[in-house]
Protein backbone atom coordinates (compact mmCIF):
# COMPACT_ATOMS: atom_id res chain seq x y z
CA UNK A 1 0.00 0.00 0.00
CA UNK A 2 1.05 3.56 -0.72
CA UNK A 3 2.99 4.80 2.33
CA UNK A 4 1.57 8.31 2.43
CA UNK A 5 -1.95 6.96 2.07
CA UNK A 6 -1.37 4.52 4.91
CA UNK A 7 -0.01 7.31 7.09
CA UNK A 8 -3.08 9.45 6.39
CA UNK A 9 -5.33 6.51 7.23
CA UNK A 10 -3.59 5.96 10.58
CA UNK A 11 -4.40 9.54 11.55
CA UNK A 12 -7.94 9.50 10.17
CA UNK A 13 -8.88 6.05 11.54
CA UNK A 14 -7.76 7.02 15.05
CA UNK A 15 -9.91 10.14 14.90
CA UNK A 16 -12.92 8.36 13.36
CA UNK A 17 -13.08 5.44 15.76
CA UNK A 18 -12.49 7.54 18.87
CA UNK A 19 -15.11 10.01 17.65
CA UNK A 20 -17.56 7.14 17.12
CA UNK A 21 -16.99 5.88 20.65
CA UNK A 22 -17.66 9.35 22.07
CA UNK A 23 -20.71 9.78 19.85
CA UNK A 24 -22.12 6.49 21.19
CA UNK A 25 -22.27 8.16 24.59
CA UNK A 26 -24.51 10.99 23.39
CA UNK A 27 -27.64 11.17 25.59
CA UNK A 28 -25.95 8.86 28.12
CA UNK A 29 -23.62 11.40 29.77
CA UNK A 30 -23.69 11.85 33.54
CA UNK A 31 -25.36 15.26 33.17
CA UNK A 32 -26.40 17.52 30.31
CA UNK A 33 -23.32 19.76 30.21
CA UNK A 34 -20.92 16.83 30.12
CA UNK A 35 -23.04 15.10 27.49
CA UNK A 36 -22.74 18.13 25.20
CA UNK A 37 -19.05 18.63 25.93
CA UNK A 38 -18.30 15.01 24.98
CA UNK A 39 -20.30 15.39 21.78
CA UNK A 40 -18.30 18.55 20.99
CA UNK A 41 -15.05 16.60 21.23
CA UNK A 42 -16.56 13.91 18.98
CA UNK A 43 -17.45 16.61 16.45
CA UNK A 44 -13.93 18.04 16.45
CA UNK A 45 -12.53 14.56 15.81
CA UNK A 46 -14.95 13.70 13.02
CA UNK A 47 -14.04 17.03 11.38
CA UNK A 48 -10.38 16.06 11.52
CA UNK A 49 -11.10 12.56 10.20
CA UNK A 50 -13.21 13.89 7.31
CA UNK A 51 -10.55 16.29 6.04
CA UNK A 52 -7.84 13.61 6.18
CA UNK A 53 -10.04 10.93 4.51
CA UNK A 54 -10.94 13.30 1.68
CA UNK A 55 -7.28 14.04 1.05
CA UNK A 56 -6.41 10.34 1.31
CA UNK A 57 -9.10 9.52 -1.25
CA UNK A 58 -7.51 11.98 -3.68
CA UNK A 59 -4.11 10.35 -3.11
CA UNK A 60 -5.50 6.95 -3.88
CA UNK A 61 -6.67 8.29 -7.22
CA UNK A 62 -9.42 5.80 -8.05
CA UNK A 63 -12.10 8.47 -7.95
CA UNK A 64 -13.04 7.38 -4.43
CA UNK A 65 -14.38 9.73 -1.79
CA UNK A 66 -13.63 10.02 1.90
CA UNK A 67 -16.94 8.26 2.57
CA UNK A 68 -15.78 5.22 0.59
CA UNK A 69 -12.75 4.92 2.85
CA UNK A 70 -15.00 4.92 5.91
CA UNK A 71 -17.88 2.80 4.67
CA UNK A 72 -16.30 0.38 2.22
CA UNK A 73 -13.20 -0.88 3.97
CA UNK A 74 -13.08 -4.09 5.96
CA UNK A 75 -12.02 -4.42 9.56
CA UNK A 76 -8.54 -5.67 8.64
CA UNK A 77 -7.99 -2.57 6.49
CA UNK A 78 -8.51 -0.20 9.45
CA UNK A 79 -5.23 0.94 11.02
CA UNK A 80 -6.44 2.74 14.15
CA UNK A 81 -4.74 2.00 17.47
CA UNK A 82 -6.54 -0.52 19.67
CA UNK A 83 -6.98 2.04 22.44
CA UNK A 84 -9.44 4.09 20.36
CA UNK A 85 -11.85 1.17 19.85
CA UNK A 86 -12.08 0.14 23.53
CA UNK A 87 -15.69 0.34 24.76
CA UNK A 88 -17.36 2.92 27.01
CA UNK A 89 -17.47 0.74 30.11
CA UNK A 90 -18.20 3.68 32.41
CA UNK A 91 -17.49 7.41 32.59
CA UNK A 92 -14.04 6.77 34.09
CA UNK A 93 -13.13 4.62 31.06
CA UNK A 94 -14.32 7.33 28.67
CA UNK A 95 -12.29 9.99 30.47
CA UNK A 96 -9.17 7.84 30.80
CA UNK A 97 -9.19 6.70 27.16
CA UNK A 98 -9.70 10.32 26.14
CA UNK A 99 -6.90 11.58 28.39
CA UNK A 100 -4.48 9.01 26.96
CA UNK A 101 -5.42 9.86 23.37
CA UNK A 102 -5.52 13.63 23.96
CA UNK A 103 -2.01 13.53 25.42
CA UNK A 104 -0.84 11.54 22.40
CA UNK A 105 -2.65 13.80 19.93
CA UNK A 106 -1.38 16.99 21.53
CA UNK A 107 2.28 15.99 21.21
CA UNK A 108 1.79 14.23 17.88
CA UNK A 109 0.12 17.21 16.19
CA UNK A 110 2.59 19.62 17.79
CA UNK A 111 5.40 17.68 16.08
CA UNK A 112 3.41 17.24 12.86
CA UNK A 113 3.18 21.03 12.37
CA UNK A 114 6.82 20.75 11.21
CA UNK A 115 5.97 18.18 8.54
CA UNK A 116 7.26 18.81 5.02
CA UNK A 117 3.91 17.59 3.75
CA UNK A 118 1.96 20.88 3.48
CA UNK A 119 -1.41 19.16 3.95
CA UNK A 120 -0.30 17.39 7.13
CA UNK A 121 1.26 20.51 8.64
CA UNK A 122 -1.93 22.48 7.90
CA UNK A 123 -4.10 19.78 9.47
CA UNK A 124 -1.78 19.70 12.49
CA UNK A 125 -2.01 23.47 12.99
CA UNK A 126 -5.79 23.39 12.83
CA UNK A 127 -6.13 20.36 15.12
CA UNK A 128 -3.68 21.60 17.70
CA UNK A 129 -6.04 24.31 18.99
CA UNK A 130 -8.85 21.80 19.41
CA UNK A 131 -6.63 19.15 20.93
CA UNK A 132 -5.11 21.60 23.41
CA UNK A 133 -8.58 22.21 24.77
CA UNK A 134 -9.46 18.48 24.78
CA UNK A 135 -6.33 17.73 26.79
CA UNK A 136 -7.09 20.46 29.32
CA UNK A 137 -10.59 19.05 29.83
CA UNK A 138 -9.62 15.41 30.13
CA UNK A 139 -6.60 16.16 32.38
CA UNK A 140 -8.85 18.03 34.79
CA UNK A 141 -11.37 15.18 34.79
CA UNK A 142 -8.58 12.71 35.66
CA UNK A 143 -7.63 14.89 38.65
CA UNK A 144 -11.27 15.43 39.60
CA UNK A 145 -12.02 11.70 39.55
CA UNK A 146 -8.75 10.73 41.23
CA UNK A 147 -9.22 13.18 44.08
CA UNK A 148 -13.01 12.89 44.25
CA UNK A 149 -14.85 10.15 46.11
CA UNK A 150 -13.62 6.62 46.95
CA UNK A 151 -15.87 5.34 44.16
CA UNK A 152 -14.53 7.74 41.51
CA UNK A 153 -10.92 7.05 42.52
CA UNK A 154 -11.51 3.31 42.37
CA UNK A 155 -13.15 3.49 38.96
CA UNK A 156 -10.57 5.73 37.34
CA UNK A 157 -7.71 3.58 38.68
CA UNK A 158 -9.47 0.51 37.30
CA UNK A 159 -9.80 2.22 33.91
CA UNK A 160 -6.08 3.09 33.86
CA UNK A 161 -5.18 -0.51 34.76
CA UNK A 162 -7.48 -1.90 32.06
CA UNK A 163 -6.41 0.45 29.26
CA UNK A 164 -2.70 0.63 30.04
CA UNK A 165 -1.82 -2.41 27.91
CA UNK A 166 -3.01 -0.58 24.78
CA UNK A 167 -0.78 2.48 25.23
CA UNK A 168 2.54 1.04 23.99
CA UNK A 169 1.07 0.56 20.55
CA UNK A 170 0.66 4.33 20.13
CA UNK A 171 4.44 4.67 19.93
CA UNK A 172 5.28 1.61 17.84
CA UNK A 173 6.46 2.76 14.44
CA UNK A 174 4.70 1.10 11.52
CA UNK A 175 6.32 0.93 8.09
CA UNK A 176 4.45 4.13 7.18
CA UNK A 177 5.67 5.87 10.37
CA UNK A 178 9.28 4.95 9.55
CA UNK A 179 9.19 6.04 5.90
CA UNK A 180 7.35 9.29 6.61
CA UNK A 181 9.80 10.16 9.41
CA UNK A 182 12.75 9.46 7.11
CA UNK A 183 11.45 11.81 4.41
CA UNK A 184 10.70 14.65 6.83
CA UNK A 185 6.91 14.33 6.66
CA UNK A 186 6.29 12.23 9.75
CA UNK A 187 6.83 12.32 13.49
CA UNK A 188 9.40 10.55 15.66
CA UNK A 189 7.18 8.44 17.92
CA UNK A 190 9.98 7.80 20.43
CA UNK A 191 10.01 11.57 21.17
CA UNK A 192 6.25 11.51 21.54
CA UNK A 193 6.53 8.60 23.96
CA UNK A 194 8.88 10.58 26.25
CA UNK A 195 6.55 13.57 26.25
CA UNK A 196 3.51 11.35 26.72
CA UNK A 197 5.04 9.61 29.74
CA UNK A 198 6.01 12.94 31.28
CA UNK A 199 2.49 14.38 30.95
CA UNK A 200 0.77 11.19 32.12
CA UNK A 201 3.09 10.95 35.14
CA UNK A 202 2.41 14.58 36.00
CA UNK A 203 -1.37 14.25 35.84
CA UNK A 204 -1.49 10.89 37.65
CA UNK A 205 0.65 12.43 40.40
CA UNK A 206 -1.75 15.37 40.75
CA UNK A 207 -4.69 12.97 40.62
CA UNK A 208 -3.12 10.76 43.33
CA UNK A 209 -3.39 7.77 41.00
CA UNK A 210 -0.87 5.02 40.30
CA UNK A 211 0.87 3.75 37.20
CA UNK A 212 0.00 0.07 36.71
CA UNK A 213 2.71 -2.27 37.96
CA UNK A 214 2.12 -5.35 35.84
CA UNK A 215 2.93 -4.20 32.39
CA UNK A 216 2.29 -6.14 29.23
CA UNK A 217 1.25 -4.91 25.83
CA UNK A 218 -1.37 -5.73 23.26
CA UNK A 219 -0.69 -4.53 19.75
CA UNK A 220 -1.87 -5.05 16.18
CA UNK A 221 -4.15 -2.15 15.29
CA UNK A 222 -1.65 -0.56 12.92
CA UNK A 223 -1.44 -3.93 11.10
CA UNK A 224 -5.21 -4.29 10.90
CA UNK A 225 -5.41 -6.89 13.68
CA UNK A 226 -8.04 -5.57 16.04
CA UNK A 227 -9.72 -6.42 19.32
CA UNK A 228 -13.20 -7.91 19.13
CA UNK A 229 -14.72 -4.43 19.50
CA UNK A 230 -13.92 -2.85 16.13
CA UNK A 231 -16.04 -5.33 14.17
CA UNK A 232 -19.10 -4.30 16.16
CA UNK A 233 -18.42 -0.61 15.56
CA UNK A 234 -18.06 -1.15 11.81
CA UNK A 235 -21.12 -3.40 11.58
CA UNK A 236 -23.23 -0.58 12.91
CA UNK A 237 -21.41 2.21 11.09
CA UNK A 238 -21.35 0.47 7.70
CA UNK A 239 -24.78 -1.15 7.80
CA UNK A 240 -26.64 1.42 5.76
CA UNK A 241 -24.12 1.95 2.93
CA UNK A 242 -23.69 -1.86 2.84
CA UNK A 243 -27.36 -2.53 2.41
CA UNK A 244 -28.17 0.50 0.22
CA UNK A 245 -24.97 1.25 -1.70
CA UNK A 246 -26.56 4.10 -3.67
CA UNK A 247 -28.16 5.85 -0.71
CA UNK A 248 -27.43 9.60 -0.55
CA UNK A 249 -28.03 12.14 2.21
CA UNK B 1 -24.03 3.69 32.72
CA UNK B 2 -25.65 4.65 36.00
CA UNK B 3 -27.29 8.04 35.98
CA UNK B 4 -27.31 10.30 38.97
CA UNK B 5 -29.21 13.31 40.27
CA UNK B 6 -25.99 15.03 41.22
CA UNK B 7 -25.26 17.58 38.49
CA UNK B 8 -23.09 19.88 40.59
CA UNK B 9 -23.73 23.49 41.50
CA UNK B 10 -25.53 26.05 39.38
CA UNK B 11 -23.34 28.76 37.78
CA UNK B 12 -24.31 31.87 35.80
CA UNK B 13 -22.55 32.52 32.49
CA UNK B 14 -21.62 35.98 31.17
CA UNK B 15 -20.23 36.54 27.69
CA UNK B 16 -18.43 39.53 26.23
CA UNK B 17 -19.16 39.62 22.51
CA UNK B 18 -16.34 42.05 21.59
CA UNK B 19 -13.35 43.46 23.48
CA UNK B 20 -14.34 46.58 25.45
CA UNK B 21 -18.03 45.77 25.61
CA UNK B 22 -19.97 44.85 28.71
CA UNK B 23 -20.40 41.20 29.68
CA UNK B 24 -23.96 40.01 29.20
CA UNK B 25 -25.78 37.25 30.98
CA UNK B 26 -26.09 34.29 28.61
CA UNK B 27 -27.65 31.56 30.74
CA UNK B 28 -26.75 29.13 33.46
CA UNK B 29 -24.95 25.78 33.64
CA UNK B 30 -24.14 23.00 36.06
CA UNK B 31 -20.58 22.24 37.14
CA UNK B 32 -18.59 20.79 40.02
CA UNK B 33 -15.80 23.36 40.36
CA UNK B 34 -14.35 26.53 38.78
CA UNK B 35 -12.42 24.80 35.98
CA UNK B 36 -15.34 22.55 35.18
CA UNK B 37 -17.65 25.59 35.13
CA UNK B 38 -15.60 27.69 32.73
CA UNK B 39 -15.20 24.70 30.39
CA UNK B 40 -18.88 23.78 30.45
CA UNK B 41 -19.70 27.44 29.79
CA UNK B 42 -17.32 27.41 26.83
CA UNK B 43 -18.76 24.18 25.45
CA UNK B 44 -22.38 25.27 25.80
CA UNK B 45 -22.21 28.96 24.99
CA UNK B 46 -19.18 30.00 22.93
CA UNK B 47 -18.62 27.37 20.26
CA UNK B 48 -20.15 29.51 17.54
CA UNK B 49 -18.01 32.62 17.92
CA UNK B 50 -20.35 34.21 20.45
CA UNK B 51 -17.62 35.90 22.37
CA UNK B 52 -14.10 36.94 23.23
CA UNK B 53 -14.54 36.96 26.99
CA UNK B 54 -16.22 34.60 29.44
CA UNK B 55 -17.15 34.85 33.12
CA UNK B 56 -18.80 32.28 35.34
CA UNK B 57 -20.18 33.07 38.78
CA UNK B 58 -21.71 30.65 41.31
CA UNK B 59 -25.44 31.41 41.21
CA UNK B 60 -25.64 31.39 45.00
CA UNK B 61 -23.12 34.27 45.13
CA UNK B 62 -25.38 36.58 43.12
CA UNK B 63 -27.31 39.01 45.29
CA UNK B 64 -30.66 39.77 43.72
CA UNK B 65 -33.60 42.01 44.46
CA UNK B 66 -36.55 39.86 45.44
CA UNK B 67 -39.94 40.30 43.85
CA UNK B 68 -41.58 41.86 46.90
CA UNK B 69 -38.74 44.36 47.22
CA UNK B 70 -39.04 45.52 43.65
CA UNK B 71 -41.73 48.13 44.31
CA UNK B 72 -39.70 50.35 46.57
CA UNK B 73 -36.46 49.59 44.72
CA UNK B 74 -37.54 50.63 41.25
CA UNK B 75 -40.82 52.55 41.32
CA UNK B 76 -39.46 55.85 42.74
CA UNK B 77 -37.28 56.33 39.65
CA UNK B 78 -40.14 56.60 37.17
CA UNK B 79 -41.39 60.08 38.15
CA UNK B 80 -38.00 61.78 38.47
CA UNK B 81 -37.31 62.79 34.89
CA UNK B 82 -34.44 65.06 36.01
CA UNK B 83 -32.44 61.88 36.63
CA UNK B 84 -32.43 61.18 32.91
CA UNK B 85 -29.86 63.36 31.16
CA UNK B 86 -31.92 63.66 27.98
CA UNK B 87 -30.90 67.28 27.30
CA UNK B 88 -27.30 66.49 26.37
CA UNK B 89 -26.39 66.00 22.73
CA UNK B 90 -24.15 62.99 22.19
CA UNK B 91 -21.12 63.62 20.01
CA UNK B 92 -21.04 61.69 16.77
CA UNK B 93 -19.17 58.42 16.97
CA UNK B 94 -20.32 57.56 20.51
CA UNK B 95 -22.21 54.37 19.94
CA UNK B 96 -22.50 52.50 23.22
CA UNK B 97 -24.61 54.94 25.27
Amino acid sequence: MNTTLNYYLQIADNALILSHRLAENTSKGPYLEEDLATANVALDLIGLAESVYNEAAKLEGYGQTGDDLVYRREEKEFVNCLLTEQPNRDFAHIVTRQFMMDTFNYHFFMALTKSKDPFLSAVAFKSLKEVTYHLRRSSEWMIRLGTGTDESKHRVQLAINTLWKFTDELFEASQADKVMLANGCGVDLSDIQLQWNQKVNEILFLAQLELPKNHFSVRGGKDGIHTEHLGHILTEMQFLPGKYPDAVW
Amino acid sequence: MKTTDNQGELWEVFIQSKPGQAFKHAGSIHAFDKDNAIENARDLHTRRNEGTGLWVVPSKEIIAVTLNESDYFFEPATDKIYRHPTFYNLPEGVTHM
